[in-house]
């Protein structure tokens, strides 16, 4: 370790104010920061005294999704062998010994882990660069980002198209507006969109969602893509679906897993439990009015699918609470989880074209954030006022 | 003609030329008055149709300043929308004849488009703005400025649309077909509309980043 500061501390000189490489200054404060703990103090202004800093905030979140990765990665595996047909007839539970845990394991890493290599480049290349030019501090916030883009794709994604998505969404989703702390809507989920328009034959309808084999394309349709066309015949059973064995993205298969997450981002203080609470209800909610109406067989799917089917559980613990692009004030968080559960429910059995509604619901949640806590703050300083008045009409 | 005393202006004096000049980078009408936008994101799927209405918004702007110009110690103050309106409808409704004749196919992918000229901002406000107070000459140098100045913004819209978007350029393939066999497909987010904002944006920035005056003081 003490070596490690020595030769930091060596190498620092040009790139302080006046160095030859000082226009690489950024660059070598982000590798510095990195590695020891920074030695600026903050002088002005209140301040609060705690452990938790941006970077500890961080990695907290990615922190909350390693099982979910690990798991994920795992079920690409067992969904890839499922549809050998050399394995036809088996179950995830029959197929684990036969195949074998550590090959399945390592069939999913291979699929998986390229994902997570190219999002952390593109993204970070990217950061770096607008760091360098614009002569400020590179951004931690870009380490969550990187790591939930991956998780909320389909894992046959070709590289380079998450590649581009994610340069896409850090420059127009984050830099163009100011860097960290500054985007409107979440980068992770601008990054999906970005594919999900661009490219829509790679993430959504049958094809993508299961990694395919050798050259002979083999898929099948995630529960949420066969409720949309209404067929119930091959559903997994519930437990499955609960504990997330079936097709879909890296991340958003294991609705338990996801809770454990999000239980763990609630007790660190991190993530909002207000916010998730609320996506819940919402679309529970909205799920319980759908089945009263129950017009087709996908208004009657019970409701409580609807939160362990597709990326609904996912959205609601890593996306929506996204501290930054979420309301703020504490009735808003409310009414915007609520909203986000109402619409993405509402986008699915409705509108055949989006059959994953949650991408969609929070973005547009995102841009309508400020406007509720406009309306939240308002509302409380005319409250407060009318109460000002009786007291002082009581005096008098 | 010209009496002592009163020398006569050059056609093409440096103040001319800086009226077909200045619509084109520090008086956009597009990237920097923000005029014109609904033609810009809804024309500029492929180059050929913008190019089309880029050229036909030329013609109408340049026009209708000069028959404005002409008329305009004749116009009373309290009805000249109306005749600008009139003069701009009979020019378009031209312009629409026109293009159905000689490039039917463009002008239906143009459909409404054409029609909405009437509305465009841009045509009315340099009538308003420069046609009324100058003579036609100017005012034929500002109408030819400002519609380049749009056209040209619309071209480079749909030049990068049209070749992102489908890998064609005027309806030619651009991209070769062996880039798309190593897996390049086409981005389908470049044929919607909120891409050619993104496109247009991008202009924004670009031209306020090599010309620091433009940047908005706030």
């Amino acid at each position: 370790m003490k070596g490690l500061r020595r030769f930091v501390d060596k190498i620092k000189p040009p790139f302080e104010k006046g160095g030859k490489l000082h226009f690489l200054h950024s660059t070598f404060d982000a590798f510095e920061t990195f590695l020891f703990v920074p030695n600026t103090v903050t002088k002005k202004g209140a301040h609060i005294r705690d452990v938790i800093d941006m970077k500890r905030t961080m990695i907290m979140v990615v922190i909350a999704v390693m099982p979910l990765m690990l798991f994920g990665m795992f079920n690409i595996g067992i969904q890839h062998y499922l549809l050998q047909p050399e394995f036809s007839g088996n179950t995830w539970q029959t197929i684990i010994p036969e195949v074998g845990f550590w090959k399945i394991l390592w069939y999913g890493v291979l699929k998986f882990l390229p994902l997570i290599v190219g999002s952390y480049v593109a993204g970070l290349g990217a950061e770096f660069i607008f760091a360098q030019v614009r002569g400020h501090e590179v951004n931690e916030g870009f380490l969550v980002s990187g790591i939930l883009i991956p998780l909320i794709i389909p894992p046959t994604t070709p590289l380079w198209m998450v590649a581009l998505a994610t340069i896409f969404a850090v420059i127009f989703g984050k830099e163009v507006f100011g860097g960290t702390g500054m985007n409107i809507v979440n980068p992770a989920l601008l990054a999906r969109a970005f594919l999900f328009f661009a490219y829509p034959a790679h993430m959504s309808g049958d094809a993508p969602w299961v990694a395919s084999g050798s050259a002979d394309i083999i898929s099948g349709p995630t529960p949420l893509a066969s409720a949309a066309s209404g067929t119930f015949e091959n559903f997994p059973s519930v437990m499955d679906m609960f504990i997330g064995f079936m097709p879909g993205s890296v991340g958003e298969t294991s609705a338990l897993l996801i809770l454990l997450g999000g239980l763990f981002l609630v007790m660190t203080g991190i993530g909002s439990f207000r916010i998730m609470a609320s996506v819940f209800a919402g679309g529970f909610g909205m799920a319980l009015l759908f089945n009263l109406w129950g017009a087709n067989a996908y208004m009657d799917m019970p409701a409580f699918y609807h939160l362990i089917i597709g990326g609904f559980a996912f959205g609601a613990v890593f996306m929506a609470t996204d501290p930054v692009s979420a309301a703020q004030t504490p009735r808003g968080k409310i009414i915007y989880g609520v909203l986000i559960g109402v619409f993405s429910v509402l986008l699915r059995v409705l509108n055949p074209a989006y059959p994953e509604g949650m991408m969609l619901a929070i973005l547009f949640m995102n841009v309508m954030a400020p406007m509720i806590d406009h309306y939240v703050l308002a509302g409380n300083i005319k409250r407060r006022q009318k109460r000002l008045k009786t007291i002082k009409t009581e005096e008098v | 003609m010209s009496k002592a005393g009163k020398t006569r202006e050059p056609l093409f004096s440096a103040k001319n030329m800086k009226l077909l000049s200045n619509p084109l980078s520090k008086e956009n009408p597009i990237t920097i008055q923000v005029l014109g936008i609904c033609s810009a994101l809804a024309v500029t799927v492929q180059v050929k149709p913008a190019l089309v209405l880029a050229i036909a918004v030329v013609a109408v702007i340049a026009i209708a300043n000069v028959l404005t110009s002409l008329l305009r110690k004749m116009i009373a103050p309290r009805i000249r929308i109306i005749v600008q309106l009139v003069i701009i409808a009979m020019l378009v409704i031209m312009v629409d004849q026109i293009l159905k004749a000689f490039v039917y196919d463009v002008s239906k992918q143009l459909s409404v488009f054409v029609g909405l000229i009437i509305t465009n901002c841009i045509v009315m406000g340099r009538l308003e703005a420069f046609g009324m107070g100058n003579p036609p000459w100017k005012s034929f140098l500002d109408g030819i400025g400002n519609g380049v100045g749009y056209g040209v913004i619309l071209v480079i819209v749909a030049f990068f649309r049209e070749l992102f978007g489908s890998g064609t350029l005027m309806g030619y393939q651009i991209i070769p077909e062996s880039v798309y066999d190593f897996g390049y497909e086409n981005n389908g987010l470049m044929i919607l509309p909120p891409m050619a904002l993104i496109v247009v944006g991008v202009i924004i920035w670009v031209q306020r980043h090599r010309d620091k005056e433009l940047i908005d003081k706030s």
